[in-house]
Parts: C-alpha cells; sequence; structure tokens
C-alpha cells in the first residue's frame, strides 16, 4: 500500500471507529426510532391508505421509505458532526497538517458514512423485513439507489460540516432541510394521493427519487420511472460532489 | 546551549517574501529568512507578532497571500504532500479527539503519515520518553490538561518528522513535563532533527536555542545566533541600595530603569558610564552605598529592547 493509499485507509477506519464506539447512539437509536415509526404508523395507518401498489401491504409499502430515510439521515449525520465537531474542538488540524489530499479525505469520509447507513439498513431489514414481507425484486436497483443516494447525503454531511462554525448552524441544516426534506418525500404515502401542488412540489424534491427509485428495488415499479429515479439521485450526487471537491481544493473555511 | 548540528543541504526552512493579511491588518509583512538543518532554532516576538500565523502558513493551515516556504527544498503549495511529511507541528492550542485511546490516536495519526506498524515501536519508546506508558490506553478525554500536552508532542513526531516546530509548547506546563520535554527535544535535535521553538519563556530560548529570530508586528526585527545576540547589547544593569533611603541625584536618576523597595536598576551603557563613574557620581553627591549587584543582560532585556523600538516602515 502507498502512503497516500495508507493515509487514505486510515482516515477511512478512524471515521468508521468513531462512529463504532459510540454504536448505541450512531446505530441501534436510528435503528430503533424507524422501527417505532414502521409499528406506529402501521398499525395507525394499514388498510386505511391506498398504497397504489398491487398487493403490497401499507406496511411492506412503509419499511423501504424508512430504510432509505434512515440511511439518508445517517450518512448526512456521520459526515457532517464528524467534520463540525472537529473543527469546534480544534482537532481537525491533524488532518489539516497531515498530506491527505482533498479526493482522499473526500472518499474517506464518504466511505465511512456508507458503512454506518449499510449497518443501519441492514438491521432494520434484519429485524422488520422478515415480519413484513418484504420481496426483493431488483437487487441492482437497490444497491445503486443506496449508494447514490447514501454517497449524496454524505457529502452534502461534509458540506454541511465544512460550512458550519458552531453546532447550532448543523442543527439548522439538519432541521431545515434534512427532516422537512425527508419527510415530504413520499416515505409515508404514495405522492399520487397528494393533492396537484404537493404532487408537482414532491417531483422537485430530490428524496423523492432516492426514496421512488429504492423502493422500486423491493417491488419492481414505484411511481417513476427507475431511470428518472436514478437519473436524479446521479445528477443531485455529482452537484453536491463538484461542490464539496471545491471547497476542499480551495480549503473553504478549512484552510483561512 | 546545544551544540550545534548543522547539515548540508537546503535549508530545513526557507521563508521568502511571506504576506499575509486579515482584511486591513497585515499580519506578515514581507517575512525573509531561512532555518539551516540541525538548527535548534527560536521564533520570538510579542503576543500578535505573528508567530503562529507564520507557523500555521508553514503547515498548510493558512495560505499566504505572497511569497513562499519551502520545507527542506519542498515547496508547502505546490509539493505538499512531501513539506508535510517532513514536517511536524505540535499546536499552541491543547486539542484533542475525544474518542479515541492514546495509543489508537498516535497510530491514526502515523497512518495519515503513510506509516504503518513499522513506527508502532516509535509511537511506544515516545510514550515510554514522555511517560505516557501507564496511560497508552487511556480515552484522550480522561487524561488532565498535562497528559494532553505529551500526547500533542507525540502526535506531532509520530511520523519521525526532520523538521518539527512547537509552538509554545510548554505554556501553563509544570516544570516536570518542562524537563522531560527538553531532554526529549535535546536527544532528537542531536540526532538531527531541526528543532522550531516559539517561547514566551525567554529564558527557555536561551538555553536551548542556537539561533533566535526576533518577529514583531508581521516583520523580522533581528535573526542572530543567540551568543550575538546576547553580545550586542551595549548595556549592563547595576543594582544599588542607597544608605539612610537617601535620594538619586538628578544626573544619575535618569538611568534608573526600576525600582523594587528600596533597590534601584540602573540600565549603564558600557561605554558611556562605567560602573565607577556611577560610584563617583555617588561619592560626589555625599551619598554612602548599602549594597550593591550587577547583572549581565539576558535574551528578555534584549526582547524588550528591540520589541519596544517601532519597526522599520511601521507606523505605531
Amino acid at each position: 500500500m502507498s502512503p497516500n493509499q495508507l493515509g487514505f485507509y486510515t482516515l477511512l477506519k478512524k471515521e468508521v471507529m468513531r462512529f463504532w464506539s459510540v454504536l448505541a447512539q450512531t446505530v441501534t437509536a436510528p435503528v430503533l426510532t424507524a422501527l417505532l415509526y414502521l409499528l406506529v404508523f402501521a398499525q395507525a395507518l394499514q388498510g386505511r391508505v391506498v398504497t397504489g401498489y398491487d398487493g403490497i401491504s401499507y406496511t411492506q409499502f412503509l419499511l423501504p421509505g424508512l430504510v432509505m430515510m434512515t440511511v439518508l439521515q445517517n450518512a448526512f449525520a456521520n459526515t457532517s458532526s464528524s467534520l463540525a465537531q472537529s473543527k469546534v474542538n480544534g482537532n481537525i488540524v491533524f488532518l489539516l497538517m497531515a498530506p491527505i489530499g482533498p479526493v482522499e479525505m473526500f472518499l474517506a469520509y464518504v466511505g465511512a458514512a456508507l458503512v454506518r447507513a449499510l449497518l443501519v439498513a441492514l438491521a432494520m431489514l434484519a429485524v422488520a423485513g422478515p415480519l413484513v414481507g418484504l420481496p426483493i425484486a431488483n437487487p441492482f436497483a437497490l444497491l445503486a439507489m443506496f449508494l447514490l443516494a447514501g454517497s449524496a447525503l454524505a457529502v452534502l454531511g461534509i458540506i454541511a460540516g465544512i460550512v458550519s462554525t458552531k453546532f447550532d448552524h448543523l442543527a439548522a441544516f439538519s432541521n431545515f432541510i434534512i427532516t422537512p426534506l425527508s419527510f415530504l418525500s413520499g416515505v409515508f404515502y404514495s405522492v399520487h394521493s397528494l393533492p396537484p401542488i404537493w404532487f408537482t412540489a414532491s417531483h422537485l424534491n430530490p428524496f423523492f427519487y432516492m426514496i421512488d427509485g429504492f423502493r422500486y428495488g423491493f417491488f419492481g415499479h414505484a411511481d417513476v420511472s427507475i431511470w428518472l429515479s436514478l437519473g436524479w439521485t446521479a445528477g443531485f450526487f455529482v452537484l453536491m460532489a463538484v461542490i464539496c471537491l471545491w471547497m476542499l481544493f480551495t480549503g473553504y473555511k478549512l484552510r483561512k | 546551549m546545544n551544540t550545534p548540528t548543522l547539515r548540508a543541504g537546503p535549508p530545513a526552512l526557507e521563508i521568502t517574501g511571506v504576506r499575509k493579511a486579515y482584511g486591513s491588518v497585515q499580519a506578515l509583512n514581507g517575512l525573509d529568512f531561512d532555518i539551516r538543518q540541525g538548527e535548534f532554532f527560536g521564533l520570538l516576538g510579542p503576543n500578535g507578532a505573528g508567530k503562529s500565523t507564520l507557523i500555521s502558513i508553514i503547515s498548510g493551515l493558512i495560505r499566504a497571500d505572497e511569497g513562499h516556504v519551502r520545507v527542506l527544498g519542498h515547496d508547502t503549495v505546490t509539493d505538499w504532500r512531501a513539506a508535510r511529511r517532513t514536517l511536524g507541528v505540535v499546536p499552541q492550542e491543547l486539542v484533542f479527539d475525544p474518542f479515541f485511546k492514546v495509543v489508537d490516536l498516535l497510530r491514526i495519526q502515523a497512518g495519515y503519515y503513510g506509516c504503518g506498524r513499522e513506527v508502532w515501536p516509535w509511537i511506544d519508546e515516545m510514550l515510554e520518553r514522555l511517560e505516557l506508558g501507564n496511560k497508552r490506553t487511556a480515552m484522550m478525554r480522561s487524561l488532565s490538561g498535562g497528559m494532553k500536552r505529551r500526547v500533542l508532542i507525540a502526535q506531532a513526531l509520530v511520523h519521525k518528522p526532520p523538521v518539527v516546530i512547537l509552538d509554545e509548547p510548554t505554556a501553563g506546563v509544570d516544570v516536570e513535563l518542562r524537563r522531560t520535554l527538553w531532554r526529549f527535544m535535546r536527544d532528537l535535535h542531536a540526532k538531527g532533527t531541526t528543532v522550531v521553538l516559539t517561547t514566551h519563556y525567554l529564558e527557555e530560548a536561551q538555553e536551548m536555542c542556537e539561533r533566535i529570530a526576533i518577529v514583531d508586528k508581521g516583520r523580522l526585527r533581528i535573526v542572530e545566533t543567540t551568543e550575538g545576540l546576547l553580545n550586542r547589547h551595549p548595556f549592563r544593569f547595576l543594582t544599588l541600595k542607597l544608605a539612610d533611603g537617601a535620594a538619586m541625584p538628578a544626573h544619575l536618576a535618569e538611568l534608573v530603569t526600576s525600582v523594587k523597595g528600596d533597590a534601584l536598576e540602573l540600565k549603564l551603557d558600557r561605554e558611556r558610564h562605567p560602573i565607577a563613574s556611577v560610584f563617583a557620581g555617588l561619592k560626589a553627591a555625599g551619598i554612602e552605598i548599602a549594597d550593591v549587584s550587577t547583572r549581565e543582560p539576558d535574551l528578555e532585556d534584549i526582547f524588550v529592547e528591540l520589541t519596544a523600538k517601532p519597526a522599520p516602515g511601521v507606523v505605531s
């Protein structure tokens, strides 16, 4: 392994160790929260909500959306909290003084966020999947949507971590961007059941395509074409990646 | 003071025309000097002189508006990977990652520099040398301030850098840590490591450093060997206690620079004010001396002398 590769691998490992050292907070708690959503919403709305998917119960419809929502939130949380904490603590200097390049930083942070997101997704599916009886229609679509959407939110988390100079800023990102976009993305309902204005608005929300495309992987059909979902998610990822890499290369808010 | 162990090759640090401004504040105003390989070098200056800004530019944390810095010939901007690999910096602030054990933190830091298991014995040696052996599996957040400072020092040295910068490493630490640190740094220096030290404890700089640069208001006031710096000072100090509380005659009173109780310290120009002339003046005024002592100038006197004058070209 070259010194540069070892630097990348070490940062990736360190970021995994960071969330691993507080696993109850970073994996167990979000899984539990998502399962509570599943339990409460399934109990309250099973049989009352038209999913628009033939032969698919509301609980089956709900689970993929909840898994993807949890993936998105945790991918974002992993990178944003790590960077913001390092900045506020001041220990980010040890990374910035090291011979680790912008691309290595980018890949290591995104890689660790994907590991956490994968653990969260697998834990949710392992617990709830057998109970709900979830089919898997297209594993490649599942994998592609997981990787693209998880990476996009991990990159957005890096951007938030770089921009934030205190934890209030990070909370604002989470409360005013991530949570509203997650909840208005069709996790709990089919967008076809919405009034026209909200139906149109949902189609401008990139999270909608991430969740819809992920759902396609399980059921083989979704509210919009899988290609449209892949296109929107890939486009969002590329946009975030360009902004993030520009920040890392120029040292925006990292190097004065 | 250490025995010079200067080596051939490019300078350990080349600082050329470095300027940096924060808005209207000119933090660095065209710094130019070299630090030779194997030197124990002191970088001194009052608060706000620009020392930390310069160190941040050297380490890549801040970008200079103009000028270049090279570490062992590697430009810190165009050849940043090689420059950073050759440099270890102990930051001034007590910063740490609370998620890790001491030994894990050091191994991670080594990994950032592309060093693997081959440096683990060196990490173990540093833990022992810095008296952290019984803290190797302690979580960082559980350590005292002094222990965290030791870990900071180990972090900077983990990849065995040939050039080390210590930014006020002994600020607020106890005597034991100072002794441990200076013993360790002397050993590293004796093996060829270039050490750059910033400190407000001038006696430390005087004792440890072979050459010293004094920076003030972003400009280099002087760079000189410590010995040369001390010798160029034209003054010596005479402390007198006058018998029966007598007052100093007017023509000698202007030489008094400080009063501590009934002891008066006079700053005497070696050429113009020989000690004998002071004694003669007192005798002529009928004043008896109760006690007398003399003191040669130290680095602090020179530092005060240089930083009290306005820097050339600086409007104060």
